[in-house]
């Protein structure tokens, strides 16, 4: 596991509804400089006699290691569900039960490369810090952020700064361009000569461009999003199959051995059932 | 007269009752990151199996009202990469490690009761024969006498020594006094109690079952009754058979309330899911409850609520 990883109470700095998430930042003192892109924190939702025995993950979104209010940690919360929407509903100075920072981070090339980065709804999230992260190494950042409607692509000005171009995909086609991320990806990849594609969103849009990078032969790095009960490793539901160096596969964790995966290690598509041939099946 | 803490499970003498749950710690890896383990009574592991598993297929966790469905279908290395790696690991921690097994077969009970023999700070096994996420459900050892009985004779044949064997029992059945006698007289030290409910979400929008296997083990407070329960039925009929009760703990309280219905020890499970550090708090907890209420020791309090009371 993340061995930077502690438990903390946190205190909620601000919290600001953007379309259709919520911008969340918390004091985190000296965990923020832990944290790098891809990371998650863990949160206890619901209050001391809450029903919701789980912790709920949230990708960070940005941290900031000194500031006038010491170590912080950025989050976007799309309060879709019970416990998301509890910690939505949270006033300034609450603070929270976290656990943080957890799980692999995007690796960042040695020598500047040409990166794509592409977010799909609050996916996009943790590609901000990556961008600013790649481009004071010299890499060249574009990024593709798709989403349903336009409320919920979140894109905030000051995390556009990094990049050299933006698209924009809806479903609805009420901002950017009308469809889906995957149908811009060949067109960005070849006029800008990616070398590597960084992603963060759901599960079938992931898949989706590891099709595509394996058809160009290029790297891709992204984050999974599997739900987890614990975030540290002990309760093993957010396995997915992975293909190892040896050619094996393996059910690892999300937790531990991800966010942050090799696209074209995972066996997609293996919802309700064991790929054939994985270890121990 | 100073408060006394320390703990046994047959001959396994612990410095405090709070131990975690199968299948809720790993092999104590991962929270050793968030105290020393020498602070739990004992580690019990993940049950280890002969033959590494991958487990079942995903979804395999749903959250529940106050708990959770899981069916992770005792996903593991196999016995040999666990003695090889975790057993020297924990050791070197200073760890009491109480190893829980599980087999498919009665052999693989007798052939993992073999293995264990002689291990460094292993204190005791924990037998499980009542994982819900199997199968077969007619094979759930513990859910029939007769299967019960030959997996825990099969250990006993097998194990050797004074280690203490502990066979953890399944709530889902009609007569858990009856389970528990049939173990006992097969040889077990103690009982664990209890595993997880069988259960089943259905997820109303896909209108499925929320799990790849449709059913999984209930765990979490929302289970807590049904094992204190069942602790305090067994302790009735069987007042001299150690208890390690488990079943929704999150707090000292909890604890505090399996320890007044007989169980010698307790282990916190699902708990440490939603809090690394929940043992940790239950322990401080369960000490500072056990000195307020003006006990002595943790084995006054064990079975204090049988007691007559005049009207």
């Amino acid at each position: 596991m993340n061995s930077r990883a502690a438990q903390i109470s946190a205190e909620l700095i601000s919290n600001k509804k953007v379309g259709a998430y919520h911008h969340m930042v918390f004091s985190v003192g000296d965990l923020a400089a832990q944290a790098r892109p891809g990371n998650f924190v863990a949160i206890a939702v619901g209050g001391e006699s809450s029903a919701m025995v789980l912790r709920r993950a949230f990708a960070i979104y940005r941290s900031t290691e000194k500031g006038p209010q010491g170590g912080l940690i950025e989050l976007v919360v799309a309060p879709h569900g019970q416990g998301s929407r509890w910690l939505t509903a949270l006033e300034p100075h609450a603070v929270v039960d976290m656990v943080a920072p957890l799980g692999t981070h995007f690796g960042i090339p040695t020598e500047p490369v040409r990166a794509l980065l592409v977010g799909g709804g609050y996916g996009s999230a943790p590609l901000f810090g990556l961008a600013e992260l790649l481009k004071s190494r010299g890499c060249r950042v574009d990024m593709v952020l798709g989403a349903s409607t336009a409320a919920k692509i979140y894109a905030p000005l000051d995390g556009k700064r990094s990049v050299s171009s933006l698209t924009l995909t809806t479903d609805d086609g009420s901002t950017g361009i009308k469809g889906q991320i995957t149908d811009v990806l060949p067109k960005l990849i070849e006029e800008n000569e990616i070398e590597i594609i960084y992603s963060c969103g759901p599960m079938g849009m992931l898949q989706a461009i590891t099709a595509i990078s394996d058809s160009y032969g290029i790297l891709h790095q992204c984050a999974v999003e599997e739900s987890m009960a614990c975030g540290i490793g002990v309760c093993m539901t957010c396995v997915l199959p992975v293909k190892g160096d040896d050619g094996v596969i393996r059910m690892l964790r999300s937790c531990i051995d991800g966010p942050v995966m090799d696209g074209s290690r995972v066996i997609w598509d293996s919802k309700r059932r064991i790929p054939e041939g994985t270890f121990g099946a | 007269m100073s408060f006394s803490f320390a703990a046994s499970l047959g001959s396994a003498q612990l410095p405090n009752p709070i131990l975690t749950a199968s299948g809720c710690a790993g092999s104590g890896k991962e929270l050793s990151q968030f105290f020393p383990l020498t602070e739990l009574g004992a580690i019990v592991t993940k049950s280890i199996m002969i033959k590494p598993r991958s487990g079942r297929a995903t979804p395999r966790m749903a959250e529940t009202p106050s708990g959770m469905l899981n069916s992770i279908g005792l996903q593991g290395p196999g016995v040999d990469y666990f003695l090889e790696n975790d057993i020297p690991w924990l050791a070197a921690q200073g760890a009491r490690t109480f190893v829980s097994i599980a087999g498919e077969t009665v052999e693989d009970y007798a052939v993992l009761a073999r293995k264990m023999r002689n291990l460094p700070g292993v204190v005791g096994i924990e037998v499980n024969i009542s994982c819900p996420n199997v199968e077969n459900r007619g094979m759930v050892f513990s859910c029939h006498p007769e299967t019960a009985r030959a997996a825990i004779e099969a250990v006993r044949r097998n194990i050797g020594g004074e280690l203490p064997i502990i066979a953890k029992l399944s709530p889902d059945v009609t007569d858990i006094v009856a389970i528990a006698k049939e173990v006992s007289h097969a040889g077990a030290d103690g009982v664990a109690l209890i595993n997880t409910l069988l259960g089943m979400v259905i997820d109303t929008n896909s209108m499925l079952p929320k799990l790849a296997q449709k059913t999984g083990g209930l765990s979490g407070p929302a289970i807590r009754p049904v094992a204190v329960r069942a602790v305090y039925q067994v302790h009735a009929a069987l007042p001299h058979l150690p208890i390690l009760g488990m079943g929704g703990i999150t707090s000292g309280r909890d604890a505090f309330e399996f320890i007044l219905a007989g169980a010698h020890a307790v282990s916190v499970g699902t708990a440490t899911f939603g809090n690394p550090t929940a043992v940790i708090k239950v322990k401080q907890e369960l000490e500072e409850i056990l000195i307020e209420k003006g006990f002595n020791s943790l084995n006054e309090a064990i079975g204090f609520a049988h007691r007559e009371v005049l009207p």
